[in-house]
């Protein structure tokens, strides 16, 4: 019988990998040529481009920036790339992209929406940049404030009466914070939303009106329109749906109740529907005489959708969780608000990071609905444009530069997200 | 569970356990408690009595209801009759006290439950900062005082998914600890990790008994319960069936369950 017994006498070190395996080489080979049917769909796929690039770098390179209208631009590009070429008439762009940025915004005061988009900016970095100064959240926080009121104008005492309702809620949480650990909140919900509906109004009116000249919502249009309402939804939507899903978690029953009917309710309803409520039918409920925003409405209805879907994405997130992190947490002491906001809530956001974008890009697409009613907001600034005589028949250009600005906004979103997921990976070495 | 791999008391630093005091002082009172899940009666009038300085290691089968017994000690699972009363507050459905409960006493997991998304030291610092109430740079300190103790302070700025499981469980043990328990439960805190890690983890333990904490384990290393316990309990289908000072318990078992317990585990 042959002997079983072998000992290693010394250890291998590391070697490089073999030179084929590496390198651009190692990658085509690898990647692109690795057996006769791969050989084939590269060569396949090398022709499929080729043919679209042919197609689309003529249009674009055959472009007519300075014309006055359709035939305009097709008589100058049949004169120059002679008979049957096709070029872009981007002078259409040229000519309306005021509109296509502003709406029908007074041209005097461009600045202020201008103004307001760096600001958001400013406003977003230490939210989206862990590695910036905490103390630009300040800012973050006053930002809403702001921008209402560059961009709707009006005395500078609106806004801040309503920033005084989150003081009147924090004193209210504070007062209630001796009650059973339900009433903070409770109270803290209650008197800010008294003080909004009641109190901030007269008190704004009470005050001498230093301000901006006011803005109507109707005057509001294109890119800016979609911002606003993407943003705005955006921002609201994410802390209601975490709140959503806590309740949908919940052990109280009445709190479980109202959550799952409203994320079961918004979630089966198209939201067309609700923004055509929104147009129609609010005013019907409001006693007579309010005038309740229409942009105010419109923002109110896709956040209450988008909430619906980020609570469910959120409770993806919470289910993921084990059940020794609650443990972990509960075991130390925390209370429910603690462990929730410092242990479960930032492992299950980060879980549910690539849904939640996607609710945000789902959010901000959707803001084109709001054409349907009679809003215009780019898609709908597209139908009256083509309406004028001057560009009647023009479609590729309009559509492709619209579609071109929200996919910059999506992407955007995207590779932030990607980014977001690397860097709070925290179990590699 | 069979697939164990006890680490024999020759093996571990020795203690003398004569210089451990026990005092008269009662830490955990437990009376006539029951629990039930659902219709299936897990806990079946468990009564039990620690006092201060004790060290208790809790045996048993699979399914004996030890790991259930040490959690509702501190409530992460609620009894339904009788009484526990912990540093002479006693549990019930009142929040704060639960809290209040929860912040004395210290519980280490089968499964460290370390907090992935925190540094080692966010992990020991969060308890003292946000319960405690302890300034920031404090808790800091006091955190790296124990996880010096625990042996790992050149981790401190790791996160746990960098460390190995040892070294987690012993991060975890760091963790209960700076927010100075009164009491520490462990929950099977070697079983889930190589043999090559458990006995850091027995010494870090053993280290703790030697000052005195009160400890109660469920645990099957039979070589620690020898080293350290000054009482052993034996459970069965949600009962305690025996419970001897650890030599009585191990030369002299006197329940035929305890008997065929002890032979399966220390027979091979």
């Amino acid at each position: 019988m042959d002997d079983v017994a072998w000992t290693r006498t010394e250890m291998l070190g590391p070697e490089a990998p073999p030179a084929s395996a590496v390198g651009i080489v190692g990658w085509m080979r690898a990647n692109l040529f690795s057996t006769w049917l791969n050989v084939i769909l590269t060569v396949a796929a090398l022709g499929a481009i080729w043919l679209l690039a042919s197609h689309i770098v003529p249009f674009f390179a055959h472009s007519v920036w300075n014309a006055s209208s359709y035939s305009e631009c097709r008589e100058i590009v049949a004169r120059t790339w002679g008979e049957g070429a096709s070029g872009a008439c981007l002078a259409v762009i040229r000519e309306r992209w005021k509109q296509f940025f502003f709406g029908f915004y007074p041209a005097d005061y461009y600045w202020r929406p201008t103004l307001a988009f760096i600001l958001m900016f400013v406003a977003l970095a230490p939210v989206l940049f862990s590695s910036l100064p905490r103390k630009m959240l300040w800012f973050s926080a006053i930002f809403p404030g702001v921008a209402y009121w560059l961009l709707w104008g009006g005395s500078i005492f609106f806004p801040i009466a309503i920033y005084l309702g989150f003081v009147a809620g924090y004193v209210a949480f504070r007062v209630a914070e001796r009650g059973p650990s339900f009433l903070p909140p409770l109270a803290a919900a209650v008197v800010t939303i008294v003080w909004w509906l009641f109190i901030a109004g007269p008190l704004a009116n009470l005050l001498p009106d230093i301000g901006l000249p006011a803005v109507q919502s109707k005057q509001f249009g294109g890119f800016m329109l979609s911002m606003t309402i993407g943003v705005t939804g955006i921002a609201f939507s994410l802390p209601l749906g975490v709140l959503l899903a806590l309740g949908r978690r919940s052990d109280m029953l009445f709190v479980k109740w109202i959550s799952v009917g409203f994320i079961e309710f918004i979630r089966g309803v198209p939201l067309i529907t609700l923004l055509l409520v929104a147009s129609f039918l609010l005013n019907i409920f409001m006693p007579p005489g309010t005038n309740f925003d229409i942009i105010l409405r419109v923002i109110i209805m896709v956040t209450l959708f988008a909430a619906a879907y980020m609570a469910e994405v959120i409770r993806g997130g919470l289910a993921a969780l084990p059940r020794g992190q609650y443990e972990g947490a509960d075991s130390l002491g925390l209370n429910y608000w603690q462990a929730t906001r410092l242990v479960i809530m930032p492992q299950a956001l980060k879980i549910s990071i690539p849904g939640i974008v996607n609710t945000f890009i789902g959010l901000f697409k959707d803001t084109t609905l709001v054409a349907i009613i009679g809003l215009l907001d780019p898609v709908g600034l597209i139908t009256s444009i083509r309406a004028n005589s001057a560009w009647n028949g023009i479609v590729w250009e309009l559509y492709g530069f619209v579609g071109f600005m929200f996919f910059i906004c999506c992407f955007g979103m995207s590779r932030y997200s990607q980014y977001l997921e690397r860097r709070l990976r925290t179990d590699r070495h | 569970m069979a697939d164990t791999h006890p680490v024999d008391a020759s093996d571990l630093e020795p203690v003398d356990k004569s210089a451990l005091k026990v005092s008269d002082q009662v830490a955990i009172e437990i009376i006539d408690m029951n629990k039930w899940y659902g219709q299936f009666h897990v806990l079946r009038d468990i009564n039990l009595t620690v006092r201060r300085g004790e060290r208790i290691v809790i045996a048993g089968p699979s399914g004996s209801g030890k790991s259930t017994l040490i959690r509702c000690i501190n409530r992460l699972e609620e009894h339904q009759k009788g009484k526990i009363i912990v540093d002479g507050v006693e549990l019930t459905s009142d929040l704060k006290n639960i809290d209040k409960v929860r912040s004395e006493v210290g519980m280490v997991f089968q499964h460290f439950n370390l907090f992935p998304h925190l540094t080692i030291l966010e992990n020991c610092t969060l308890a003292p900062i946000w319960v405690r109430k302890v300034p920031k740079k404090e808790a800091e300190e006091t955190a790296m005082h124990y996880l010096r103790k625990v042996k790992i302070p050149e981790q401190a700025l790791k996160y746990p998914g960098q460390l190995s499981g040892g070294q987690q469980q012993r991060v975890a043990i760091a963790r209960s600890l700076c927010m100075k328990p009164r009491i520490m439960l462990f929950d099977e805190p070697t079983s889930a990790l190589d043999p090559e890690m458990i006995k850091e983890v027995l010494d870090t333990m053993i280290e703790l008994a030697e000052e005195g904490m009160t400890m109660l384990c469920v645990t099957h290393e039979m070589g620690f319960a020898q080293a350290v316990a000054n009482r052993v309990i034996f459970m069965d289908q949600g009962q305690i069936v025996e419970q001897n000072e650890p030599r009585e318990f191990f030369n002299n078992p006197r329940n035929e369950r305890t008997k065929l317990f002890l032979s399966q585990i220390l027979g091979h």
